[in-house]
């Protein structure tokens, strides 16, 4: 495969990256620190990694997209695979309190990661298809108290993404909608950790399989599946009054 | 984050505090007191001061910065684990130069401890093989250390339990391996006396040596067990393949007091001496022979909830060749209700200021916490004293800091470095407080 991948540097995409580069896979790291990226491409060619590319790419400048995934596929000869995990988080309290925060918080999410996804998706297609996997979250499934504006971004990225697939996906063009449960980031770092949750490395061997198979909706880890199962059956009375 | 949060050490004593985990440890340790990796260490020492809660975790800041498939030179963060180097670079024939017996350890970890492990009397500590770390200071200042360059520090930070520094990036030597698979040998042993002859001639013979006693049999079988030797298997005798991952069991709960009374730990021991055949020799899988209770997650839950202690001290041989035998004699007398004890050689002295072995002979044992556990670790260290001994920081958590004092003629000229790079010492953990009388 030859992979872009935006949020490589940190996270479940650093994991997920390395699974793609040990396993022989042409990755190139896209991401909006350029010393970050070259320190983490080095890790990932310690670890076997054959073809390495480093493109600068912040999901706060859209105009950088199309010129990025360009470059990327210029290094690796081409891409079949596009992912995206980078994204931000913010507690609700926050959010509330710094107007300027909530704004770029639902830009980089929703907005500058459709846009991505957009561009993204003409050069697959123009390619012939490929795949197309972005990180939403469960925390898009319901309206939750906490998780009020993150949780919107991630429900509109979520209709975003099924909606691409139900359209796309006979021209070529597989989409991955991933929804991680609570995993142990520095994204979550400070959290206290509910039962369940999932370690970066498990959820990113969880989405490659996913990856290879096309699969539209990966929950990870997978018990967030039955989770959610429930959660989206609560009635709107019960939602309100539970705290999380 | 919530207010009753704990951390705890292997043994599950939990004090007060929260970990903070991260990618980026020079923003994570800015300000910080203390660092901790996996938690493996059994006592206090990855355990903030009581006025401290919050403190940076390394697991997260895991990345290989450079590896030279020449020299074998690796640099990596300090976050990264023993785990995933050898998972990494055994089906490249490179391995860590010293194998504990878990992998579930950071660099930073094996470097604060300066760990050791069966090959200690052929390869030396960790320490011996480290080129050059980088540190942040008390002082908030970052800078590189080694042999060379701020030698004091160095020396000081390999063993130094993270009081002298956070450290963030590792740079060792890689040791190179004929193949990812062992050669072991097993061999039955009768007794303490067979043991340490036995022992005595597999140091020149085997790279990685050591022995299990079983502790619960007294009088003249006192000290029989089992000795494992190995090496790395030759490209010729290894199997086609890397060895495949390993399944891996929880231990689902925490066991109730009971579970490790007398009587179940006498079968269980009983069971595992007589299964063994005199002496077998062959391929082995390198996880269970270097690692054996990683197979297990969260083993540690066996020992009920008030958590355990692991006493581990090495007895030179100064102390004079019937010295493990004395020392056995009090330990199974005590008791404390361990059933396994762990025996191994220790080679010279090396670099690390505080480092833990020395020549001669080291034995580690698990003891159940109870109402009496003081008074049993007291007993040792007492005896421990009078023989030139001294205990592993990274596994006491119930050594008191007169005991501490005498064992540790070193003490001062550590305690100089620290006061050269930190006179205010800022840097400081639950066990130095215990131990070195740093401010709580
Ligand atoms: C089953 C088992 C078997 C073991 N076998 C062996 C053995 O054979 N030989 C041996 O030597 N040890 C052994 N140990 C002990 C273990 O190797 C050490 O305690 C090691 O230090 C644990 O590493 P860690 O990453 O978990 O560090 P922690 O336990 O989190 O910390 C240990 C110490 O290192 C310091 N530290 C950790 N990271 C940093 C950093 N980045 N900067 C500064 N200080 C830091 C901490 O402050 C603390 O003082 C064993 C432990 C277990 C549980
Ligand atoms: N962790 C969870 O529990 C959880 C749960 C549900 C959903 N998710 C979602 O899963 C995805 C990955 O989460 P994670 O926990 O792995 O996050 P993480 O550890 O915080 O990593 C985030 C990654 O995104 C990159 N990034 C952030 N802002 C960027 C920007 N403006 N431009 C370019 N790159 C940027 C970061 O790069 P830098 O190195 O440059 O900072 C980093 O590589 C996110 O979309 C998150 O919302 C996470």
């Amino acid at each position: 495969m030859k992979v872009a991948l935006l949020g490589g540097t940190r996270g479940m995409g650093r994991s997920l990256a390395r699974l793609f580069a040990e396993r022989g896979d042409a990755v190139c790291l896209l991401g909006r620190d350029p010393a970050e990226l070259e320190r983490s491409a080095e890790d990932l060619r310690a670890r076997g990694g054959k073809q390495v590319g480093t493109v600068p790419c912040d999901l706060l400048k859209p105009e950088g997209f199309g010129p990025a995934l360009d470059a990327a596929s210029g290094q690796l000869g081409g891409l079949n695979t596009v992912v995206i995990t980078a994204g931000m988080f913010a507690g609700q309290e926050e959010l509330e309190n710094d107007g300027a925060l909530a704004e770029r918080l639902l830009r980089a999410n929703f907005t500058n990661t459709v846009v991505f996804c957009e561009e993204a998706r003409r050069r697959l297609l123009a390619g012939g298809g490929g795949t197309l996997c972005a990180f939403s979250s469960v925390a898009g499934e319901r309206g939750r108290k906490p998780v009020v504006i993150y949780g919107a971004t991630k429900a509109g990225l979520s209709a975003y993404l099924e909606g691409l697939d139900h359209k796309f996906r006979a021209a070529g063009l597989r989409t991955v909608c991933v929804k991680p449960g609570f995993v142990k980031t520095g994204m979550t770092a400070g959290l206290k950790p509910p039962p369940f949750a999932g370690e970066p490395d498990a959820v990113a061997r969880r989405v490659l399989g996913a990856i290879d198979r096309g699969k539209p909706v990966v929950y990870a880890p997978g018990i967030w599946a039955l989770i959610m199962l429930v959660i989206r059956s609560l009635p709107r009375t019960v939602m309100r009054k539970i705290g999380f | 984050m919530s207010s009753d949060s704990t951390l705890e050490g292997w043994g599950r004593r939990p004090v007060p505090g929260e970990e903070v985990r991260g990618e980026d440890l020079e923003r994570l340790t800015e300000g910080a007191v203390l660092t901790r990796g996996l938690g493996r260490s059994y006592g206090d020492s990855s355990l903030p001061p009581p006025s401290v809660r919050r403190m940076p975790a390394t697991p997260l800041a895991d990345r290989v910065l450079a590896f030279d498939a020449e020299t074998g030179a690796l640099r990596a963060e300090a976050g990264l684990s023993l785990r995933e180097i050898s998972r990494v670079f055994h089906p490249r024939n490179w391995s860590s130069p010293v194998m504990p017996g878990t992998s579930h350890i950071t660099l930073g970890g094996m470097v604060a401890a300066d760990v050791h492990g069966k090959e200690h009397h052929a390869h030396g500590c960790f320490g011996e093989h480290v080129r050059s770390l980088k540190l942040r200071l008390a002082d908030d200042r970052i800078v590189e250390c080694s042999r060379e360059r701020h030698a004091d520090l160095f020396r000081a930070t390999l063993g130094g339990m993270g009081l002298t520094g956070h450290i963030l990036e590792v740079e060792f030597s890689m040791c190179p391996i004929d193949s990812p698979w062992v050669w072991g040998q097993t061999r039955k042993i009768a007794d303490i006396g067979e043991f340490l002859e036995r022992l005595a001639e597999a140091n020149d013979r085997w790279p990685y040596i050591v022995g299990w006693i079983d502790c619960l049999t007294t009088g003249t079988n006192m000290g029989r067990g089992v000795l494992h030797c190995g090496r790395w298997a030759t490209a010729e005798e290894a199997p086609a393949g890397t060895p495949p991952e390993k399944r891996k069991f929880t231990v689902p709960f925490e066991f109730p007091q009971f579970a490790l009374n007398r009587p179940f730990v006498r079968m269980f021991n009983w069971g595992l001496y007589t299964k063994q055949r005199k002496l077998s020799e062959g391929i082995l899988h390198p996880d269970p022979f270097f690692h054996p209770l990683d197979a297990i997650s969260e083993w540690n839950r066996i020992y009920g909830p008030a958590g355990f202690t692991q006493y581990q001290c090495v007895l030179p041989t100064a102390a004079g060749p019937d010295a493990p035998r004395r020392f056995l004699e009090l330990l199974t007398r005590l008791g404390g209700a361990s059933f396994l004890c762990v025996i191994k050689s220790c080679g010279p002295e090396g670099t690390g200021m505080l480092s833990f072995p020395t020549q001669g002979t080291t034995l580690a044992l698990d003891i159940a916490v109870r109402p009496d556990t003081q008074k049993i670790v007291d007993r040792l260290n007492e005896a421990l004293i009078e023989m030139g001994g001294r205990i592993y920081l990274a596994k006491d958590m119930f050594t008191r800091a007169e005991h501490f004092r005498r064992m540790e003629p070193r003490l001062d000229a550590f305690l100089e470095v620290r006061s050269r790079w930190d006179p205010e010492r800022r840097l400081r953990s639950a066990q130095s407080v215990r131990l070195m009388g740093d401010p709580e």
